[in-house]
């Protein structure tokens, strides 16, 4: 088979580990800092440049320390038709006392405002760390609020 | 009756699993494909049958396979689109969550018929129960045979494994995966050259969207004269429609192409969710334009939707009553793309800010007289100009809100506040 010796489809060129790398990274650290950056860098034979622009292409890469639980309350259309989108971020808000993009004094909760998380047919929908929520109302929001911070 | 045949295993218990897709008939198509048909054959039967691409652009799918290389001497790649991010569609999350196997079956097929020997499958960030589905539902097929070397005993062989994107909805468009895939921000590549000739590590790739792939099992096993029975003259087949918003019974409904929007609405979907009245539909995800209540017979399919004004796209439906302001539909829209802008041509990035503010400004009470002008005026400066189509998408909300439903916006810049509060 011919292939052109540039490239390595087998054995893809490590940059197309980058981003896979960046998420273990991200476990491993908590979020990417500097020296997170620099360690894939390493890994990977990339320049930290390479990496953090990269890294900070994406909105699932964290560049800043985060709290425990990111909370993300999805603003588009079809959540705001329904309820969604404002009021959820203003509730969440007011009750731990943060602007969205903000963690909450102990560290638990940042809260975050998100693009369609396609569970339009569910909104108003939010998602706490991996897990997704649909049909949020302020007494099924007030519950999640209670367990994350007592965890 | 029309029976679904997409969706017609993701209610069963376990429909993820691999034992209830081969209790089902799961894998017999691919079999079919490589005892019965030569390549030739299969790229033939997928043009016979019409199906276009279901990720957006509706490009026939069986001519874009006819535009890989033929030799074998090349190697050649698959891609799998997963990464479902226009707002107003979620086909694509459930088919993945539910029947991953039959889009692995679909990925074989194509991959015999174009004579690909790796299929890459690039997810959206977000969708971690997707991404834990695709990943078993592979290594299941890599168990029973299905994937690997020498697959059913044959001299074909194909390795699949799953990339996670990281949250970028311009990563959808094809190139951008690409790049995305290389492990790079996700800039679209110029075009020509297409995937086809140069795509994945500079190699020949087929990039489908995963419902598209879903539908290549069952017409092998039925036909291509089967599949194009289904659906109007120029789209053909079974189509998953989105409907979320002002309905009763928000969902996905697969239905044939061509279905009219009304029926999707009232009947699968409940009908509206109030006693209010109908206001606007988008017909096919955030980036097509809005259709008025009296366009609500449309038949969904790709060449009517085009002369009602808009386009199929996603087939993500968002249903608006009269309670909903239109301008703050156009703003919130846009300011998704101004968010979504890669940065990469300066009509977009620059363009989908401006327009932004000026929608902003309109929608709470702040718009200048000449506002209306002026957001045409970025709209058509963006529209044509841009490097990939995402320009052409982020101005088709404020364009078709701002020629149906001028005298709002000009309500809201006269009166300084929002046009539903005087209803
Ligand atoms: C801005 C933009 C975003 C896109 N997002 C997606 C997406 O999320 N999923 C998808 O399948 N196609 C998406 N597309 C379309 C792809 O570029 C491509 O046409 C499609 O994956 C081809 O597959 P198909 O022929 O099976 O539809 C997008 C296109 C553009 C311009
Ligand atoms: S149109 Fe927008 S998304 Fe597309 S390349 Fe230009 S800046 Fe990027
Ligand atoms: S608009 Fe919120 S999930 Fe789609």
């Amino acid at each position: 088979m011919i292939e052109n010796p540039k490239l390595h489809v087998d054995k893809p060129r490590s940059r197309a580990m980058l981003l896979a790398a960046l998420y273990i990274a991200q476990e491993q650290y908590g979020w990417l800092s500097q020296e997170a950056i620099q360690r894939v860098a390493d890994r990977l034979n990339l320049t930290p440049g390479e990496v953090y622009s990269t890294a900070s292409f994406y909105t699932m890469f964290r560049l800043q320390p985060q709290g425990q639980y990111r909370v993300q309350v999805c603003e588009g259309l079809s959540c705001y038709l329904v309820g969604g989108a404002e009021p959820i971020a203003d509730y969440i808000s007011n009750r731990l006392n943060i602007n969205p993009g903000e963690t909450s004094a102990d560290g638990k909760i940042t809260l975050e405002i998100v693009q369609c998380l396609a569970a339009c047919d569910y909104g108003p929908a939010i998602k706490v760390n991996d897990e997704l929520y649909g049909n949020i109302t302020e007494v099924g929001l007030n519950e999640i609020l209670i367990e994350l911070l007592s965890k | 009756m029309f029976e679904p045949i997409l969706t017609q295993n993701i209610d069963r218990p376990d429909s993820e699993k691999i034992a209830t897709y081969l209790a089902n008939g799961g894998y017999t198509a691919f079999k079919q494909a490589l005892n019965n048909f030569t390549p030739e054959e299969l790229v033939d039967k997928v043009k016979r049958s019409g199906l276009r691409g279901r990720g957006g652009a509706g490009f026939p799918a069986g001519v874009k396979w006819g535009f890989m290389p033929k030799d074998s001497q090349i190697k050649k790649i698959v891609a799998v689109n997963t990464d479902e991010g226009e707002p107003g569609t979620f086909k694509d999350r459930q088919i993945v969550e539910r029947d991953p196997h039959q889009i692995i079956e679909g990925v074989l097929i194509a991959s015999y018929a174009v004579g690909a020997s790796r299929a890459y499958v690039y997810i959206r960030g977000e969708f971690f129960l997707g991404v834990k589905r695709w990943i078993k539902a592979i290594a299941d097929a890599y168990e029973y045979g299905y994937l690997g070397k020498n697959i059913c005993d044959s001299d074909f062989s194909l390795d699949m494994s799953v990339h996670r994107g990281a949250g970028a909805y311009i990563c959808g468009e094809e190139t951008a995966m690409l790049e995305s895939l290389e492990g790079k921000p996700g800039n679209p590549r110029m075009k020509p050259p297409y995937p086809t000739q140069t795509g994945l590590f500079g190699l020949p790739t087929l990039v489908h969207n995963i419902e598209t792939l879903a539908c290549i099992p069952h017409i092998v096993l039925r036909g291509a004269e089967w599949f194009a029975s289904i659906g109007t003259s120029e789209s053909k087949g079974p189509k998953i429609f989105s409907v979320s918003g002002h309905v009763k019974r928000p969902g996905n409904y697969e239905l044939p192409l061509g279905t009219p929007l009304s029926e999707i609405i009232f009947e699968h979907a409940g009908g509206m969710s109030s006693n209010r009245k109908l206001k606007a539909i988008i017909p096919g995800g955030a980036s097509t334009p809005v259709l008025t209540a009296d366009q609500v017979d449309t038949p969904m399919a790709f060449e009517t939707l085009e002369r009602a004004g808009s386009q199929l796209g996603t087939g993500g439906i968002v249903v608006m009553d009269e309670s909903t302001c239109i301008v703050e539909v156009a703003r919130r829209t846009t300011k998704f793309f101004a968010h979504e802008s890669c940065g990469r041509c300066v009509p977009c990035r620059i363009g989908s800010v401006r327009l932004y503010e000026t929608l902003d400004r309109i929608e709470h009470g702040f718009g200048l007289p000449d506002d209306i002008e002026r957001a045409l005026y970025i709209s058509n400066n963006i529209d044509g100009n841009t490097f990939c189509p995402m320009g052409d998408a982020l101005v088709n909300s404020a364009r078709s809100t701002i020629k149906k439903f001028r005298e709002e916006y000009e309500y809201h810049i006269k009166e300084k506040k929002c046009y539903k509060d005087h209803q």
